[in-house]
């Protein structure tokens, strides 16, 4: 942008006096400064020595900055008395210091408050960033870098502005090529510390060292002797690994497992198995897809936590897996039952752990699952994702398996009285995700499920007051407290049943509402006779 | 005859770095930066005004400059950067609203490209796990960045309407992270202590600052137009993201999560607002294929690498599990040196 000669002129107006307030300001506070304040100030000029621009020392206010090195200060003294001679000869200057300071300050203030600039003037342009060497061996960017930019101003009369004419009290901040420390700050850029930078060489050392480590994984020597001695003779080592830690822990640990009856290789692997696992939980070595199914943490605590549940309390017994394709996307749709809502993770540990394939069922859940604490975060660890239209057709584009309970809360929290009893299937959104992308819908019927905590009573006022769908009364809860909510062992059963193609229906045909109250009735009419069959072969709710 | 560009916000980081790299590209003849404080940085071959754009003599700078293409950087995602959320507020929306009105004014202005970001879809737990742009959030942001955002980005539509000629671009930014920048997101990871909502495990996506330089200059040069998501690829939670970063955590009920945070905001430790709560909580994660298909960009940083990258610039807190397992060792080690010295070897 050109500048104009009334800027120009105004801005020449204005440099002398820019130029004047940091001199005139210092020299007398030079003059008086003590003793040792005159010695660092000697360092200081002795430091500004190879500066372009003479001018008084700034550091004299700054007692902080005059500490840092007192041995060089002997040395450098005589360049500083000549230096106050020099500034000592401009008492002309010395009346308008308090002005000048003022000016000063006000500059500072009018800076620090610069952000509303409704009054002030609109264009202002600057020099881009001439780094001047001036600037670059200043030391201490807040004051020197000021009287720098004074003289950058005086020298270079076109980087000012027209503000000198209306308020010569105001100086003009330009563009500084070094940065104070507060604005870098509110530019958010982080400045790289010293303490920041050792972090990171450390950092890259770090990185070093484990690339070189070939195997750091703690795992337990295992052709190593079980005898503990046999590890401790070889002491000649400076220090011993945590090979040697562990095996001799582990050889008591097969001694224990002896004595208890357990195989000792077994629990060697797990020890093994487990610390493997905390390293990685602790290194946050492991991925979360987009949905946040953790499959490291699904694989390594939520299957095998619900796994005793699932054999030894419930004995589920699985029939129809066959109906389950090896692999594409498929929605299996089941009712759902039991107070507590543990029917979904049974169907899905039945999946994964007899289905050929060991696939992972993504169930679909309420968004009171996801509000809530705990269970929210391992819904999703596990899989889960809420139960809406984007997200299912997300998951069966990545050919997923789904599974999603219509009946939700209605059917967890319905009474005894009604058990086996399918409730209303929502409006059939399942239905439609499947048409839309085509998957086969296999109906699932969960017998058992419904006599783990039968509800004989619904406390409504505290459901409403804890803001739950439902606060059940069943025959040990709350009466038993914690306890009661220990599920009864029934015996369950779980079918898949046979598979009902949508692929055929053809695109479009996820809108037709007809079809989709069809499609839902039929699902929801096989599971109910399913149910009803289960219900005639089952020998005893709980045998 | 290349594009005039002008950039709001060059004295931060992003801004700035923008402003010097389209100086340096062939395809721009000019760039003119503003801002109200000057650039703490070297702008290279971009020329610095300073200007306010809640100042309607904005619109001076453009008519002067033959400005054909607005870069609106200038939205402001942290409170303490703008010196409080009154001035942040003021700046976001009272800036964006004078900015656009001088655009709509000066006819030279062709093209109009805004930095937004994710939080325009807020956070709840009733979000579909991955939104796409057409998407709109389940519950409105109330407060903070994320309400900011969303009437930045409806006066953009505004805009839109008004002056139908001109392409507009939104960018819709995940949490921008790097070694450089500095945003609230990488306060809260520099925590000594990284507090968590008790019980839940946000997804985060995180975006590298090289990856948002190269996408802003892709959409100055570029022609997309619209809205387009911005992220790395995958996700990451909040609990692994304090594993990577080598941080203790601490689980905090959301109700205490309040006054937590007033007291972190008091000592200038960390400033978030109560949305960037419910996000801590359950986080937010956007689809990204507009940003491969129709806008033609491939983020060379995943979300796990920007994050990585980011956090070798932190002083790890909690020791690794080399160094642990090592130590233990070591002193088992020692142990048993000294113990087979005390019954001289015999065991």
């Amino acid at each position: 942008m050109a500048t104009k000669p009334t800027a120009a002129k105004a801005a020449a107006k204005k440099a002398p006096a820019t130029k004047k307030a940091p001199a005139t300001k210092k020299a007398p506070a030079t003059k008086k400064a003590p003793a040792t304040k005159k010695a660092s100030a000697a360092k200081r000029a002795a430091a500004e020595k190879a500066t372009t621009t003479p001018k008084a020392p700034a550091s004299s206010k700054k007692p902080s900055a005059t500490s840092k090195k007192p041995s060089a200060t002997s040395k450098k003294a005589t360049p500083a008395t000549e230096k106050k001679g020099t500034t000592t000869k401009t008492p002309v200057r010395r009346t308008s210091s308090v002005a000048a300071g003022a000016a000063r300050a006000s500059g500072e203030r009018a800076r620090r408050r610069s952000t509303p600039l409704l009054s002030a003037p609109p264009v202002e342009t600057a020099a881009p960033a001439t780094a001047t060497p001036t600037s670059s061996t200043v030391p201490e960017p807040t004051t020197p870098a000021k009287s720098a930019a004074a003289a950058q101003a005086a020298a270079n009369p076109s980087a000012t502005s027209p503000t000198g004419r209306r308020s010569a009290h105001r100086p003009h901040p330009t563009v500084r090529a070094k940065a104070s420390a507060k604005a870098t700050k509110q530019a958010g850029i982080r400045p790289q510390s010293p303490r920041a930078k050792r972090a990171a060489d450390e950092a890259a050392r770090r990185h070093l060292r484990v690339a070189t480590v070939p195997e750091p994984k703690p795992k337990p020597a295992r052709p190593a002797s079980p005898d503990p001695t046999a590890t401790q003779t070889d002491m000649s080592l400076p220090v011993p690994g945590i090979e040697e830690l562990l095996s001799a822990s582990i050889a008591a640990m097969r001694m224990a497992a002896q004595g208890a009856g357990i195989s000792p290789e077994e629990i060697e692997r797990r020890i093994a198995a487990t610390l493997a696992f905390v390293r990685r939980r602790l290194e946050g070595d492991y991925s979360v897809d987009e949905f946040g199914y953790d499959e490291h943490f699904a694989e390594h605590v939520i299957f095998p936590m619900l796994r005793p549940i699932y054999r030894n309390w419930f004995r589920v017994e699985v029939r129809g897996l066959e109906n389950i394709p090896d692999e594409g996307g498929a929605l299996i749709v089941s009712n759902h039952s039991g107070t507590i809502a543990i029917d979904s993770l049974m169907v899905a540990q039945a999946i994964h752990d007899e289905h050929p394939k060991h696939r992972v069922m993504r169930a679909l859940g309420a968004d009171l699952v996801f509000q809530t604490p705990v269970i929210g975060s391992f819904a999703r660890r596990g899989g889960s994702t809420l139960a809406t239209g984007d997200d299912v057709d997300r998951l069966f584009a990545k050919g997923e398996l789904v599974g999603v309970f219509p009946e939700g809360f209605k059917g967890v929290g319905k009474p005894f009285k009604e058990r086996y009893k399918l409730q209303r299937f929502g409006r059939g959104g399942f239905v439609s995700a499947a048409l839309k992308a085509g998957v086969p819908i296999i109906p699932t019927s969960v017998v058992g499920a419904e006599e783990i905590a039968p509800i004989i009573g619904n406390m409504k006022t505290v459901a409403r007051l804890l803001g739950v769908p439902y606060a059940p009364i069943t025959p040990t809860f709350p009466l038993l407290g914690p306890l009661g909510l220990i599920p009864l062992p029934s015996k369950w059963i779980i079918e898949f049943g046979a598979p009902i193609e949508t692929a055929s229906h053809g695109t479009g045909a996820a809108d037709d509402p007809m079809l989709v109250f069809d499609l839902t009735d039929q699902v929801r009419e096989t599971i109910q006779q399913t149910l009803y069959s289960l219900l005639m072969q089952r020998r005893s709710v709980f045998f | 005859m290349g594009q005039v560009v002008l950039v709001t916000g060059v004295s931060r980081y992003i801004g700035g770095v923008l402003a010097r790299r389209l100086a340096a590209d062939p395809g721009v003849d000019k760039v003119i930066g503003v801002d109200v404080i000057p650039p703490p940085r070297d702008l290279g071959g971009a020329e610095f005004v300073r200007a306010d754009i809640r100042n309607p003599m904005i619109g001076k700078v453009i008519a002067q400059g033959d400005v054909d293409t607005v870069v609106h950087a200038n939205v402001i995602a942290t409170p303490t950067f703008a010196g409080g959320r009154t001035p942040q507020k003021e700046i976001n929306v009272i800036g964006t609203m004078q900015l656009l009105a001088a655009c709509q004014k000066a006819s030279t202005v062709k093209r109009l490209v805004v930095k937004s970001t994710a939080a325009v879809y807020g956070s709840t737990p009733r979000d579909p796990a991955m939104f796409t742009e057409e998407m709109t959030a389940k519950r409105l942001p109330s407060s903070g960045f994320g309400k900011d955002s969303i009437e930045v980005e409806g006066y953009v539509r505004g805009f839109a309407r008004r002056r139908p000629d001109a392409e507009i671009l939104t960018l819709r930014f995940a949490n921008i992270i790097g070694p450089r920048i500095r945003t609230s997101i990488t306060d809260y990871f520099n925590l000594p202590v990284i507090p968590i909502p008790f019980g839940y495990d946000a997804r985060l996506q995180f975006f590298h600052e090289d990856d948002a330089i190269a996408a802003l200059v892709r959409g100055v040069t570029g022609s997309t137009t619209g809205v387009v998501n911005l992220a790395g690829d995958g996700v990451l939670t909040v609990v692994q993201a304090a594993a990577i970063a080598r941080r203790p955590f601490v689980m905090v009920p959301m109700a205490a999560a309040g006054p937590l945070g007033g007291l972190g905001k008091r000592f200038g430790l960390v400033d978030f607002s109560p949305d960037q709560m419910s996000f801590l909580a359950f986080g937010r994660g956007m689809d990204t294929t507009v940003m491969r298909t129709t806008f033609g960009f491939n983020p060379t940083f995943s979300t796990r690498a920007a994050f990585e990258d980011f956090a070798r610039t932190v002083t790890p807190v909690v020791p690794s599990f080399d160094a642990v397992t090592g130590a233990v060792g070591g002193l088992a080690g020692v142990a048993q040196q000294v113990l087979g010295r005390a019954t001289g070897g015999r065991l």
